[in-house]
């Protein structure tokens, strides 16, 4: 049977808290914890597989043109070589994020450098990787290929511009304004685990292990690639080492291991180098936003502007969403909100870690901190004045806000000293030492979620779905909300993820994957309660299930009775999506110090309060946001994709010099969750939590670089030679 | 990766032998020879892993110390001798790298480490060190982890460890064996080349010659800083760095070497910097003066112009710290 709800309105707030297990929102260690920490989760790459061919790729050292010839001879001449693949189905590029449709095919024709063009496939990994390095590649390369984001062709979007008011004229009335640009550069995903597949096939029918974030959208872009149908296709990702955006959609390694087997007629496995994942994949645009604010003498905003520039390939729709929290964060009656898209030729720019508010909302937050400090009002105070009661734009309600309560429980558990601030007033020997603050926010999305769960004859829950868990928690909340629905202890519900073969899930991305599988698990044990309700003569309302049994009555196992129960929970987002603005919301609070003689920046402590609705699992949400937090760090101080100005090769595609934070940069870190229910928002009351974290705290660290020193610098990262650049003595 | 073939030698003189042919390379920790190989920027023909052989303990040598080649950077940092009287040697070590790394790499190994510079580790970019004559490919390219003392049009690529600055500092010897003149000894100072129009020679190892030993001179009462800058605190190459053994004697400098990271393809010592603070009393002034010298020379190409003032700076901190608080 299947439990079918779209949410076209709030859900009744009593379901879950009225349970008696009282297993959700503990902070439940990972379910799947000790396999990974023993190395026995079985990863992609690690799959035992008989007869295995190894495949490695063979990219593009040109711009843009077309492959002239490969050499294939002379490597199949080599060593334990099989084959040299190049046919028109490989995939050039990853897939965005939903796309359910193959990406750039055809690999002679090239549109960036580090493309794939081809695939050498040998008896072992090392062959493989030899001759790949050695194969001798011919191409008629184009000259005056557009690689500049400042000069390059430009195309308005039309979906994100919005003009309310008149904002010229609220800027020159304004009693204070600012009108400041602000640039980010790219990032990578830098998720650990790096891109692998492995693809069999029997007969017609394709199996592929793989490290993938959707295995619902995926499918179809694996059919869609190989022109197959998606019935005849099984995808398997039972543990993603990270994701971050990055395997959202297919990536090049799938296609070709798929093709490499099919022409091989035995398994194929295709494993990127880190260098390959940094250069064919994906990256965050680089950003260039102008921001412009107004405000009276009370610190109301009057005018509200947040202009952006991003780039992306030829023929990608995707522009990074830097407006998108801009839209409803603060009230202001005259709006200008516009973003151009440039078409450059490095890599295909997609979703990184909070697309749009990673970057967007940091720029923001620094914007707002100079008005503040020009309006002598308190940042936190003149965040609080600006809070609007509806959407400013579409002016709908919001599902739940909870940015007032963390402005204010974030600053009391800081110790936010409010008041008059003044830059370069603390200094600790060669060390400036400031604050800083900003506000979080992260639109929440739900999606449509389908979970089968199980109740077995001997009275345990099985959970199936092919939602993935890319290190985030899904089998533990999952386990979790079946636990605390069916009266069952942890021990006795297993969870099964990442396998096209059970129901579909949402994928993992936009922060959407707890709230939406949750939900669909959720409507799945609601229906197992109600029959077994039936089947125990009780009220569905009066029963109290705990331990494996009717409270003071009989077992699951005997009111199955030697039966195995089913339910298909299936979750549709409904017309709330139209109805209402609905975003997580927190503050961040930064004490960085900055030293005097050489510019480093280090962050000495953070503290980020987050509302998001339901948590599900204190431990893992607390996780989320120490992670949101750490990139945050990154954002601020080090992160920056380096692209040669003549090829525009990328000349950091490793973990050594693109540099993410280590555990020396993350030092006190202090996380507070909201206890909050927002039924608007999914069918668990819970939102999206993955990415809230890293959005804006980029900015308090600014802020506070500014607090500290004196220097307010309008470029992220900021490393040690731009704060210098600017630094007084 | 090319397929090579792997030779473990009996003693010392039995790796010399081994190694003299052509495509021939000693491998010790391999942290930076097996990834080069992977990438194929190495492609030694024989591998002569000469890491088992006795060159792994560290002794007295007089009233100086004598670190075998094969002594762990791990080893050589927690060793008590150096921690109490080359503190500055430990120092750079536990700067630089992982714990992970320290406990492969070798004190021979990482003299012998090559430059970071990702035109040198793309094989699908020009750089005259791995191709000599496809060109550099930083110049006018990204280059911010570049040279801005000592480069030349053909390579701006920097020396990337940390250790040997410190040992550039201590004015530390290197003992070699294997090669045309039998055993010799090379200051640190002199060991690593500029690039010159020879990019490729990056020391003065000869063919078939390897490294036995370090030797320190006898340790001195003095203070003794590495300050390494870089934008995360670990897990990263220096954009800076400075070693600093100073000490003052009533009021004035009586000894100060120093030696610097990040600025060149060789640790970087110059000795009129010592000739500038010697005697003198440290001021504001002084320390002005000495960083004038040190780059009077800077040359930086686009991407590593602040290495100039952040030089500057770093050499200023350091020579107040060291000076400000000593008797």
């Amino acid at each position: 049977m299947t439990a079918y709800f779209k949410q076209d309105g709030p859900v009744d707030g009593a379901a879950l808290d009225g349970m008696a297990q009282g297993v959700l929102g503990r902070p439940v260690p990972r379910i799947e914890g000790l396999a990974k920490v023993t190395g026995t989760a079985t990863y992609a790459a690690e799959y035992d597989v008989a007869n295995l061919a190894e495949g490695v790729f063979v990219t593009a050292t040109i711009t843009r043109g077309v492959v002239k010839s490969i050499a294939s001879e002379a490597a199949r001449a080599m060593p334990g070589v099989l084959a040299v693949i190049s046919e028109a189905r490989m995939t050039t590029r990853a897939a965005q994020g939903t796309a359910g449709e193959a990406p750039e095919q055809e690999p002679q024709r090239v549109s960036y450098w580090g493309q794939p063009i081809a695939l050498v496939v040998a008896e072992t990994f090392e062959q493989a990787r030899d001759a790949a390095k050695q194969l001798v590649v011919e191409y008629d390369a184009d000259t005056g290929v557009a690689l500049d984001p400042a000069t390059a062709t430009s195309e308005p979007q039309e979906d994100e511009a919005i003009d309310m008011g008149d904002l010229n004229a609220a800027m020159q009335a304004a009693t204070y304004s600012v009108d400041m640009t602000v640039e980010t550069e790219g990032h990578a995903s830098a998720a650990m685990e790096p891109h692998a597949a492995i693809a069999a096939w029997e007969g017609d029918k394709l199996t592929v292990h793989a490290s993938l974030q959707m295995l619902n959208y995926n499918i179809s872009e694996l059919a869609d690639a190989l022109d197959m149908d998606e019935t005849n296709i099984r995808l398997v990702s039972a543990y993603v080492g990270g994701g971050f955006g990055s395997k959202l959609g297919i990536s090049e390694d799938v296609v070709a291991a798929a093709l490499a087997s099919r022409e091989l007629g035995r398994p194929v496995r295709v494993v990127m180098s880190r260098q390959q994942v940094f250069q064919c994949i994906m990256r965050r645009s680089e950003t260039w936003q102008r921001l412009r604010l107004a405000c009276d003498a009370d610190g109301k905003l009057t005018g509200f502007g947040h202009q952006a520039r991003v780039s992306n390939l030829p023929g990608e729709t995707f522009a990074e969403p830097v407006l998108q929290s801009s839209h409803f964060l603060y009230a202001a009656p005259n709006r200008s909100l516009s973003m151009d898209l440039v078409r450059i030729h490095r890599m295909t720019a997609g979703s990184v870690r909070a697309p749009g508010e990673a970057v967007g909302m940091p720029a923001l937050e620094m914007a707002m901190d100079e008005l503040a400090e020009k309006a002598g009002i308190d940042p936190v105070a003149f965040r609080l004045r600006n809070i609007p009661d509806r959407d400013p734009e579409g002016n709908l309600p919001f599902t739940s806000h909870g940015l007032a309560e963390c402005l204010r429980q974030g600053a009391e558990a800081f110790g936010w000293e409010s008041g008059t601030r003044k830059p370069r007033h603390r200094r600790e020997g060669e060390w400036w030492i400031g604050t800083g603050m900003a506000s979080a926010a992260r639109v929440h999305n739900a999606s449509e979620a389908k979970a089968r769960v199980r109740l077995t004859a001997d009275g345990r829950a099985e959970v199936e779905t092919d939602m993935t868990d890319i290190g985030t928690g899904t089998y533990t909340i999952c386990a979790q909300i079946a636990g605390e629905m069916l009266g069952l202890p942890m021990d006795r519900v297993t969870v099964s993820l990442g396998d096209t073969d059970y129901p579909r899930g949402p994928g993992s991305g936009g922060s959407w994957g707890a709230p939406s599988i949750g939900s669909a698990v959720y409507l799945a044990c609601k229906a197992l309660r109600g029959q077994l309700a039936k089947r125990g003569n009780i009220d569905e309302a009066d029963l109290v299930l705990k331990d494996g049994a009717v409270e003071g009555g009989r077992s699951v196992a005997d009111l199955i009775g030697g039966e195995v129960l089913e339910e298909i929970g299936h979750y549709e987002p409904g017309t709330n999506e139209h109805d209402y603005t609905s975003s997580g919301f927190g503050a961040f609070f930064a004490e960085v110090r900055v030293n005097h003689w050489t510019g480093e920046t280090r962050v000495d402590r953070m503290t980020g309060a987050f509302g998001f609705g339901r948590v599900l699992n204190e431990k893992t949400a607390r996780s989320q946001c120490l992670g949101g937090i750490t990139w945050s760090i990154g954002t601020a101080l080090t992160e920056a994709l380096h692209f040669d100005p003549r090829d525009g090769h990328l000349a950091n595609p490793d973990l050594a010099e693109y540099h993410v934070p280590v555990h020396r940069d993350v030092r006190e870190v202090e996380v507070l969750m909201l206890q909050e229910r927002d039924p608007l928002a999914s069918a668990i009351q819970a939102k999206g939590i993955g990415e809230l974290g890293m959005c804006g705290g980029a900015g308090a660290i600014a802020n506070a670089i500014y607090n500290a020193c004196g220097v307010r610098l309008r470029q992220l990262p900021m490393t040690p030679d731009r704060v210098l650049a600017c630094l007084r003595d | 990766m090319r397929p090579f073939d792997y030779i473990r030698p009996t003693d010392a003189a039995d790796a010399a032998e081994r190694i003299s042919g052509a495509g021939v390379k000693a491998i010790a920790g391999g942290t930076n020879l097996l990834d080069l190989m992977k990438l194929q920027v190495e492609t030694p023909k024989v591998l002569v892993d000469v890491g088992r052989l006795d060159m792994a303990s560290i002794a007295e040598d007089g009233a100086g110390l004598r670190i075998g080649a094969l002594v762990t950077n791990t080893n050589t940092a927690n060793h008590a001798r150096v921690r109490a009287d080359y503190a500055v040697l430990a120092r750079t070590i536990l700067a630089g790298a992982t714990q992970q790394l320290r406990n492969k790499a070798t004190t021979g190994g990482n003299l012998c480490q090559r430059t970071r510079c990702t035109y040198f580790t793309n094989t699908d970019q020009p750089c005259n060190k791995r191709k000599p004559g496809s060109g550099c490919g930083a110049i006018g390219g990204v280059a911010r982890l570049h040279a801005i003392l000592g480069a030349s049009d053909q390579c701006i690529a920097t020396y990337p460890g940390d250790m040997a600055v410190a040992m550039a500092a201590l004015d530390a010897k290197v003992h070699l064996t294997g090669g045309a003149t039998g055993e010799r000894t090379v200051p640190v100072r002199d060991f690593h080349n500029l690039p010159g129009q020879t990019p490729w020679q990056e020391n003065v190892l000869e063919t078939g010659e390897i490294i036995t030993a370090v030797t320190l001179p006898p340790p001195v009462r003095a203070r003794q800083i590495y300050r390494k800058v870089r934008e995360r605190s670990s897990y990263a190459f220096a954009l800076v760095s400075v070693a600093a053994i100073i000490a003052k004697e009533g009021g004035k400098i009586a000894r100060a070497d120093l030696a610097f990271g990040g600025l060149a393809h060789k640790p970087w010592h110059d000795p009129r910097l010592s000739e500038l603070l010697v005697g003198e009393t440290p001021s504001p002034a002084l320390f002005e003066k000495v960083a004038d010298t040190l780059l009077d020379s800077a040359d930086a190409r686009g991407g590593s112009d602040f290495k100039i003032p952040l030089a500057r700076r770093t050499l200023i901190a350091v020579l107040t710290e060291a000076t400000e608080d000593q008797l």
